[in-house]
């Protein structure tokens, strides 16, 4: 039983003056992804037609080389910001939402780097 | 993690069946009950009234099964019409008074709940220190450094008193935050729907003078931040209220003051 009062309990550790950020960037890129998704379901119906040389010489070309990182990235940030979310209000013990916090940003971080170079060595000719 | 199954001592088991056989216009009304000093589970009991020897409210019902069938059935309820927000509850699997709540527009058995993810006080009754303590903590009195003026009230147009419609109406009955999954998994921590349009009602008006503050004060993951967005607030606000637009609204005033 604890003996603090329920104001203290509800006042708990006090603001934390923090989440705008996190509102905010998940909008803008919800925002972004909008025409970033557009493109890729036209690149994707285009690239069905091609072979595998064709499709490797699509990619090189700088405005797709450029969207498509874009879009890696983007997409890496939205997902982050997500399952941040997804993990606080559902992961209630609390060394298992830090532990799973911190593989999420490895995780969409390291991904997102990985695709990045693929695309940079694609359009490079390599 | 999230927790899908009650506890061995929560889960609700068949309960006591009182019928009425002689009932003209028979229903049947399945009730929640729990007493926390026998030491069993909760039980969901059958009591059979006949409709044409009772009021036309839910709660009629309830004062009636307490008064001619069950006096241990344990509920509150005090003004009768939607004015005090005594008698919240749980009806037909959705939060609302049971006072303004009209027993023909329930098909079928008419089930009743206490407000959902609350420590059971008895029966009907939920616990609702948490909720009250979270309302005190976003301190919803005036706020002003200005001194009145000695010989009048504060002053506020037409216009500005306007705003504090669809705000100064709710009666803090809890429906709407007991029908939040935002507030069920996170109520220690999230404010919830009604403690946010209380707290947006101060916002929102122009004779306060801490909006600073009181941004400051919501300003959190999960004080605010745990709104996602679900609308069961407003869908089941038994007084038509919106507390999911007030929750937008703080959050934009959040955006307003930061440099984005």
């Amino acid at each position: 039983m604890s003996l603090r009062t329920p104001l203290a309990i509800a006042r708990n550790h006090g603001s934390a003056h923090d989440g705008v950020h996190h509102w905010w960037q998940q909008r803008l890129t919800a925002m972004a992804l909008v025409p970033l998704l557009l493109w890729l379901v036209c690149a994707v119906v285009s690239l069905s037609q091609m072979d595998y040389m064709g499709a490797k010489q699509w990619l090189a070309e700088p405005l797709n080389a450029t969207l498509s990182v874009l879009l890696t990235w983007v997409m890496a940030i939205h997902a982050r910001l997500g399952v941040q979310v997804i993990l606080e209000d559902y992961v209630s013990t609390r060394w298992q939402e830090v532990l799973l916090q911190i593989l999420t940003r490895f995780i969409a971080f390291a991904g997102a780097a990985a695709a990045s170079l693929f695309i940079v060595m694609i359009a490079a000719g390599r | 993690m999230v927790q899908f199954r009650l506890p061995k001592n929560s889960r609700v088991v068949e309960g006591k069946r009182f019928p009425a056989e002689q009932a003209q216009r028979k229903k049947t009304f399945k009730i929640y009950r729990y007493d926390p000093d026998s030491g069993s589970n909760p039980r969901v009991d059958y009591y059979e009234i006949d409709l044409e020897k009772c009021g036309p409210m839910v709660l009629d019902a309830l004062i009636k099964i307490k008064n001619e069938i069950d006096p241990t059935l344990t509920f509150r309820r005090s003004c009768r019409e939607g004015i005090c927000g005594s008698c919240a509850m749980n009806i037909d699997g959705s939060n609302t008074l049971a006072c303004t709540k009209a027993i023909e527009d329930v098909k079928g058995d008419v089930k009743i709940y206490p407000l959902p993810h609350m420590p059971v006080v008895k029966d009907l009754v939920p616990d609702l220190t948490h909720f009250y303590a979270q309302y005190a903590s976003v301190r919803p009195w005036m706020r002003t450094q200005s001194v009145a003026p000695p010989d009048k009230e504060r002053l506020q147009s037409k216009e500005d008193r306007a705003k504090l419609d669809g705000l100064y109406e709710c009666i803090l009955c809890a429906c709407c935050s007991t029908s939040c999954p935002s507030y069920w998994w996170n109520g220690d921590r999230y404010l919830g729907p009604a403690i946010l349009l209380q707290a947006y009602r101060w916002l929102a008006d122009s004779r306060d003078e801490a909006t600073g503050e009181r941004l400051d004060e919501l300003e959190d993951p999960f004080r605010l931040y745990r709104c996602h967005t679900i609308m069961n607030c407003t869908r089941t606000c038994p007084k038509g209220l919106n507390p999911a637009k007030a929750i937008g609204e703080i959050k934009q005033m959040m955006i307003h003051r930061k440099s984005l």
